[in-house]
């Protein structure tokens, strides 16, 4: 098992120093000169050289690459054009924000996808499966930006119940998530996010538990009279492990997915972020974001390994 | 006397025709999609929007570009607006129809173009194995890394937007999942006796890869991609709709679901007309590819 564990912690790694290289080339793939956006327009080329040189992009690209990496290691990332503030503080307040957004809807959409997909494999075949395998269907075709436009449109203008953007009253920047003033900010963003993973957990449920119910020691349970809540109980123990996999890979995808969702509701998190760096063209911004948020991914899905190895034995022998 | 004439009744009728007849793989698939009616009225929907995409100069009551400051986000039913107007007048109708070429082609052309690409990369390495197997797919697990939208968003925003490079960038995007579904069924058909068996015969790499794999693999690429079709549209109107996509005054769903957005409070229902083209794009394209799979009988 340990074994196990240094072969998967050290199979991240290349990956990780790969997500480092790409973040690298980003700036590289934006039109024109790296340096343009600090600069007039009307800038000579001496002063292009120079600040060429200050910045050292006249240097070769494996030694850029490597102050850097060296830097980011260390937590700089730069300072963002726009606001004049170090990149990195301004990632890690977006990330605590989109972490709790995400966590939400991972969770709302874990207590509903649970029920519905185990309804859908206990009764297989029936109208029950086939509205289940619907709405899963629904769930991961649906636009998030467009059903966050709706429920603003019938929620925020309509019924007047809830606030339409930011996260608390007045353009609040911080949150109390025992305040329902400040609560009734996440209502919204939580139910459009939750529709995709809602879509995914459901369809590995109702798969995974009804490949654990055609087992034969299930057969065995109800001939020694066991309730048929108590098979299910068995069923869902054997099904877990899958189901909290697929949990986790989705938390991970919202993480990184959640630009589109934040953006609609105002919602200061990294997408937020992301989106104003793109329009202001801040590429420091937008290359430290992604970064962390590839980075965060990247950790996600090894503890999603681990967790998985630790608690399924059968993983352990292979 | 009388078994006698069954016997000879039985051996004619076997010589004239065959008693059961035995379907082939594509009969088999296609007699599955014909009782199929769920995939069949959403695979009628795709034509459906396919066709109002190619035929829209025809079919579009009015001009899409054509403003009107006198008739501002008029609601559904207003005159001949039959779904109301934009926050430049503009016809939402005819803009909607005319939306269905910039977000099919933004939506498919990647899917496409990465099919290809991945396609090629994944039997390479799947065949050939070894350290250009190490090469690729490793290479294609960095950009796993990332989820799919941060990745389409990624590139498209450094490269600067625009149609063009939205197109590529979710053409990067989806290489990766297709390469490693090609390179997994690469590789459990190489190890099958039958190209064994070519090999011994002295078939060369490309001849193998051309008649023996090409053809065992194909069917889980082509459900894959078509399954990612819809994932594709979702995505390119989603870049579209954050300003990195088609850009105004064309008309495109997501772009027009974005600049509709600030209208809300006016003009409601109109502002999320879009919203249901791309849904029902994304809903068919998924509907059709899992009713295609289930037919093809490929498990992914």
């Amino acid at each position: 098992m340990w074994y196990y564990i240094a072969r998967r912690i050290a199979y991240a790694i290349p990956i990780a120093i790969g997500v480092t290289v790409f973040c690298f080339a980003l700036v590289f793939l934006a039109p024109g000169n790296p340096v343009q956006m600090l600069l007039p327009a009307d800038a000579s080329q001496e002063v292009v050289d120079l600040i060429m040189k200050t910045y050292g992009f006249d240097r070769p690209l494996p030694v850029q690459y490597w102050t850097w990496l060296m830097r980011a290691v260390v937590g700089d990332l730069g300072v963002s054009i726009q606001s004049n503030r170090p990149v990195i503080d301004e990632v890690l307040r977006a990330l605590a924000n989109t972490v709790f957004l995400s966590f939400g809807a991972v969770m709302l959409a874990f207590s509903i996808a649970f029920v519905l997909g185990t309804l859908a494999a206990y009764y297989r075949g029936s109208a029950t499966d086939r509205g289940v395998t619907a709405l899963s269907i629904v769930g991961v075709s649906i636009p998030n930006y467009w059903l966050g436009i709706v429920l603003v449109i019938i929620f925020a203008v309509e019924l007047n119940w809830l606030p339409a953007t930011g996260m608390g009253p007045g353009g609040s920047e911080t949150f109390d998530l025992f305040n329902w003033s400040h609560f009734k900010h996440v209502i919204l963003p939580i139910i459009t996010l939750c529709m995709v993973p809602v879509g995914m957990i459901t369809r590995t449920t109702r798969s995974a538990v009804s490949e654990v119910l055609g087992n034969e020691f299930v057969n065995t349970l109800r001939a020694k009279g066991l309730d048929e809540l108590a098979v299910i109980r068995h069923a869902l123990k054997n099904a877990m492990p899958q189901i909290l996999a697929v949990m986790g890979l989705q938390f991970g995808y919202l993480m990184g997915g959640s630009i589109l969702v934040e953006t609609i509701f105002n919602w200061p998190g990294t997408g937020f972020l992301l989106n104003k760096a793109i329009l202001t063209r801040d590429i420091p911004v937008l290359q430290g974001t992604i970064l962390i948020l590839a980075l965060v991914f990247v950790v996600t899905n090894l503890i999603v390994d681990l967790f998985q190895t630790a608690v399924d034995p059968r993983i352990k022998r292979s | 006397m009388t078994d006698f004439t069954t016997a000879t009744r039985l051996l004619t009728a076997e010589e004239e025709a065959p008693a059961t007849k035995v379907r082939g793989y594509w009969q088999n698939v296609g007699y599955r999609l014909r009782y199929d009616y769920v995939t069949l009225a959403f695979a009628v929907v795709i034509v459906l929007i396919i066709a109002m995409a190619v035929f829209a100069p025809w079919i579009a009551p009015k001009d899409p570009y054509k403003t009107s400051m006198a008739f501002r986000l008029r609601p559904v039913g207003f005159r001949d607006f039959y779904l109301g107007t934009d926050e430049l007048g503009r016809d939402i109708l005819s803009r909607l129809i005319h939306g269905g070429r910039m977000s099919l082609l933004m939506g498919v052309v990647p899917v496409v173009f990465a099919t290809l690409i991945g396609g090629f990369l994944g039997v390479l390495a799947g065949f050939i194995g070894g350290k250009l197997n190490m090469a690729i797919m490793r290479t294609m697990d960095v950009f796993y890394a990332f989820p799919s939208i941060l990745l389409a968003v990624a590139i498209s925003g450094a490269m600067g937007g625009g149609m063009a490079n939205g197109m590529v960038a979710l053409t990067l995007v989806f290489i990766p999942p297709l390469c490693r579904i090609s390179e997994t069924a690469t590789t459990q058909v190489r190890g099958l006796d039958f190209v064994e068996a070519a090999r011994a015969s002295g078939g060369s790499t490309a001849s193998i890869i051309a008649t023996h794999i090409l053809g065992n693999v194909l069917g889980p690429i082509f459900i894959y991609a078509s399954g990612l079709v819809s994932v594709s549209i979702l995505i390119a109107s989603g870049l579209s709709f954050l300003g990195l996509g088609v850009e105004p005054p064309h008309p495109d769903w997501g772009l027009m679901l974005s600049t509709l957005r600030q209208s809300i409070y006016v003009n409601p229902i109109v502002c999320a007309l879009p919203g249901v083209m791309i849904f029902v794009t994304s809903l068919a394209f998924n509907m059709v590819s899992d009713g295609l799979r289930q037919a093809m009988d490929v498990r992914l």
